[in-house]
């Protein structure tokens, strides 16, 4: 089949960048979005051109370094899944298609479809873990977990990290995101202990990075390729009011 | 050169205690006067910037990736093991310490494997205690699955994403590291140079992705936990940006390369569908619990999987391997499917695959648990060949995945250059000449957590941090020598894709160095792959320059080590005139086409030593000893 795409080229930050069209002839509905991008991309070094910057790594929709907008839906068209399993099977033939980055104030553009998510992991380093050392572990089986709640944390500890929940939120709001790991603690036993402390520093940690607000509109959870839950956000939201209220001096703020 | 394994003295059970009461110690005051620098982010190398971090050490950590929770442990679908025996199966150390000799095919270090088995059991505890996820019973403990090369039930797992759960494990806790300010992270940034001054490892070079920047990092030990080469291949299981480059760079500044000729095969992944095709896709091995793997018993069978009647399938893994069906070895289950194909019975587009049949699991277990198992093994194999494995049997065939070769490293996990590390899939010990399945995300952990951070202690209490400045002749000359290569590169403007060259290196390892390999087959590549190479060093094109972001340019840089290992892996599998796990001589093999090994003459560990470029490696051997395990024919009838 015959797929038209135009696609944000920009060279660098400093850029202006604008969309560049291109015909792709050929396209085997069995490739995957990325395998024609790489088909795009051979020809384009072949007549001496730059090849489209895309990040993309395990191919597998595990990893979450791939993800774009394909006509103003992050991640493309088929629910729960990463552009890297969109099969061109989706699309029809004829069909054009307008590629563009992630775009948010928190993600700023490295090169045509490639953007810096590195806010996403100053969030966890805020509070995103279980402070215990290696070796002071007790055995595995003296933390028992009910099955429910290891399966509604294991829901949300799926996510990957592509950052399209940001993408597909006007308010540039990485609530998903942060909430996808404040629950996946706060519902398992070993998250406790620093359950308070973890919502504050996250949510403050996320505003500081220049993400909006929640609005309750749901884009996020529609193009989650890991179909994450927004009761997600109403959980750290109220995480986040119940340790304000508990708050002690010695919580520390994140500063900006 | 003389390789000393710095096995301990003492029975195998006592061997890592004596040991790590035996291993000096620093100071805990002077631990924040060294600098440990880790190279990749995956299991092992999360694990061991984290743990060194929180033992004071100061961490500096580098990936190409754009986060380190990115690394292609990520992947891994199954599981993990452990010597828990919860399920009160029998299960001890010693019986995973004895599946994993025998699993590996009696090629590997009996010494390490045993304390990989010990240190399973801590590994569970410590994910657990982070906040994986793994799956559990009503009851709230932790639940187990079987996996192939083993009669118990030992691998614990979160879905079919164990691996996703445990580098976040590794990766949270290495985040808190940073917030803490006790490890530097540098992501998309990639190694391109070890700098060895005096024979020991004092620093590396890197080039910044985004900028192009190249520097020099420099510390007092540096730790490789860079994955595997399966990338050799181009068509593998792993991620696109998986490479060998560091490992590489470590191997030509005298660390010897161990094995390079063990490749792991999976036997279930997605078949190949067009040549467009960029990777292949693993589907989890678990999936031979309920899965059952057929073909049709007449060559040239076109009929549709359901038009074929039971009488007329063979289920050949159940028919020739009787005690463990299914969930034979992976190298064994590829063989197989290979064997099967090469017989004309192989099915789907090409005949280049078999079926892996959930007909009867849905009728025994009903679809909902099918569903809960593998649920999202199915939906992955549905997006990406439209077919739906609930009402037709999954076509499946194996690919490479995983690569047990590697640097030559001693039971410390030292590479034969001092104060150079190798963690992970990045070294060659523990799974000799097969890996069994849910032991890579457990050798991944085992060294970053609980290995590297006892053993590097014992190195640095031996040297004086910071010894080596960044003003050192040898700094320069290595930035010198990335500056060069990269410059070279660029101006070669020649008129092939690097793709195009992987491809070709890919295809020519697949065929003559992949399931199956002969004296033929190796003696061709090892003509071909050098022309190919020098092909590319005149024929290349790489748009761009080097200080920009340039995926073409560190695509490059790797295919063209690629093109250097490749030919060491061949002459590897040329050399081992036997078969053994993954290497597959066909030359040597049993009446009924099994793998036979020859003992008396290769019962040890291949270690290349890099003589320089045109100039044929030297062959060192670590002789094996099996004290406890002894050296039978690997039976899975």
């Amino acid at each position: 089949m015959r797929i038209t795409l135009n696609v944000w080229r920009q060279k660098n930050a400093r850029d202006a960048g604008g969309f560049e069209k291109y015909d792709c002839p050929n396209v085997s509905e069995d490739m995957s979005f990325l395998e024609m991008l790489d088909v795009v991309n051979e020809d384009l070094i072949a007549k001496g051109r730059d090849p489209i910057a895309f990040d993309h790594d395990c191919r597998e929709g595990i990893c979450g370094m791939c993800g774009f907008m394909i006509s103003g839906v992050a991640h493309g068209p088929e629910s729960g899944t990463t552009v890297c399993q969109l099969h061109m099977r989706k699309f029809k033939d004829g069909d054009e298609l307008w590629l563009e980055p992630w775009r948010a104030k928190g993600f700023p553009i490295i090169r045509d479809l490639t953007v810096d998510r590195s806010a996403l992991d100053r969030i966890v380093a805020s509070g995103g873990f279980v402070s215990v050392h290696t070796g002071s572990a007790i055995d595995g089986n003296a933390i028992p977990v009910p099955k429910p709640n290891a399966d509604l944390a294991m829901d949300a500890a799926q996510c990957i990290g592509c950052g399209a929940c940001v993408a597909a939120c006007p308010n540039a709001s990485a609530s998903l995101f942060t909430s996808a790991k404040i629950s996946h603690l706060a519902l398992l036993p070993q998250g406790q202990p620093e359950r308070d402390r973890r919502a504050i520093n996250m949510v403050e940690r996320m505003n500081a990075e220049g993400f909006g607000h929640c609005t309750n509109i749901g884009e996020c959870e529609a193009v989650c390729p890991k179909e994450i839950k927004i009761e997600n956000i109403a959980r750290m939201n109220r995480d986040y009011l119940c340790a304000s209220f508990k708050k002690r001096p010695e919580v520390k703020r994140v500063e900006d | 050169m003389k390789l000393d394994a710095h096995i301990p003295e003492g029975p195998i059970e006592k061997k890592w205690d004596t040991h790590r009461f035996k291993m000096k110690l620093v100071n805990p005051a002077n631990k924040r006067k060294f600098t440990v620098i880790v190279v990749g982010t995956g299991l092992a190398g999360g694990a061991a910037a984290a743990t060194l971090a929180e033992l004071g050490y100061n961490v500096k950590a580098f990936c190409f990736q754009d986060s380190p929770r990115r690394a292609h442990s990520i992947a891994a679908q199954g599981g993990i093991n452990a010597a828990k025996n919860y399920q009160n199966d029998g299960d001890s150390i010693y019986r995973l310490f004895y599946d994993t000799v025998k699993g590996g095919d009696y090629r590997a270090r009996e010494a390490n494997v045993y304390r990989l088995a010990q240190v399973s059991v801590n590994i569970i505890d410590q994910c657990v205690a982070q906040g994986v996820p793994f799956a559990r019973e009503y009851g709230g403990v932790l639940a187990n699955r079987s996996f192939g090369g083993a009669q118990v039930s030992r691998t614990f797992y979160a879905r079919g994403q164990t691996g996703q759960q445990l580098l976040i494990g590794a990766y949270q806790a290495l985040e808190r590291q940073i917030g803490l300010g006790k490890v530097q992270m540098y992501a998309r940034t990639e190694m391109l140079d070890v700098i060895v001054v005096d024979g020991v490892a004092r620093g590396i070079v890197t080039r910044d992705l985004v900028t192009g920047k190249v520097e020099a990092h420099m510390g007092d030990a540096v730790a490789l936990g860079t994955g595997g080469y399966g990338n050799v291949f181009f068509l593998s299981t792993n991620a696109k940006g998986s490479n060998a480059t560091a490992v590489w760079r470590a191997h030509k500044h005298g660390a010897l390369f161990g094995n390079p000729c063990y490749t792991q095969i999976h036997p279930t992944c997605i078949p190949v569908s067009g040549d467009y095709q960029s990777k292949l896709t693993l589907m989890s091995e678990s999936l031979r619990n309920d899965g059952r793997v057929w073909v049709p018993k007449k060559a040239g069978d076109t009929r549709a999987p359901g038009a074929i009647p039971a009488d007329e399938r063979d289920y050949y893994l159940e028919r020739r391997y009787p005690s463990f069906g299914n969930l034979v070895p992976r190298d064994v289950a590829s063989r197989a499917a290979k064997a099967v194909c090469d017989e004309g019975r192989g099915v789907g587009p090409g005949g280049l695959g078999v079926y892996l049949d959930f007909a009867d699991a849905i009728k025994r277990l009903g679809a909902n648990t099918v569903a809960e198992r593998y649920g999202n093994l199915f939906q992955m194999y549905e997006r990406i060949t439209g077919e739906d494995p609930y009402k037709v049997p999954m076509r499946i065939y194996p690919a490479v995945h995983y690569t047990m070769g590697g640097l030559w490293v001693d039971y410390n996990l030292m590479t034969t250059v001092p104060g150079l590390y190798a963690i992970g899939e990045a070294n060659f010990s523990d799974h000799g000449a097969n890996r069994l399945g849910a032991s890579a995300l457990m050798q991944g952990l085992a060294d970053g957590y609980f290995v590297l951070p006892y053993t590097i202690g014992d190195y640095l209490a031996t040297v004086k941090p910071g010894a080596v400045g960044l003003d050192h002749p040898e700094v320069k000359a290595a930035l010198a020598r990335v500056n060069d290569r990269t410059a070279k590169l660029l101006a070669i403007k020649g008129k092939r894709t690097v793709d195009s060259f992987h491809r070709e290196l890919g295809k020519l390892m697949w065929d003559n160095c992949g399931m199956g390999r002969n004296k033929a087959g190796l003696e061709h590549n090892l003509k071909r792959i050098p022309e190919l190479r020098a092909e590319f060093w005149q024929n290349v094109s790489i748009p761009g320059t080097g200080e920009e972001f340039n995926k073409e340019l560190e695509k490059a840089g790797r295919v063209a080590d690629f093109l250097e290992l490749g030919e060491l892996m061949c002459r590897d599998a040329l050399h081992r005139e036997e078969s053994c796990g993954g290497h597959f001589r066909e030359e040597y093999q049993t009446p009924d086409g099994e793998a036979a090994r020859n003992d008396e003459r290769f019962q040890y560990a291949a270690a290349w030593e890099w003589k320089g470029e045109g100039v044929t490696p030297v062959l060192h051997k670590e002789a094996l000893n099996f004290e406890y395990v002894h050296p039978t024919q690997r039976s899975y009838k």
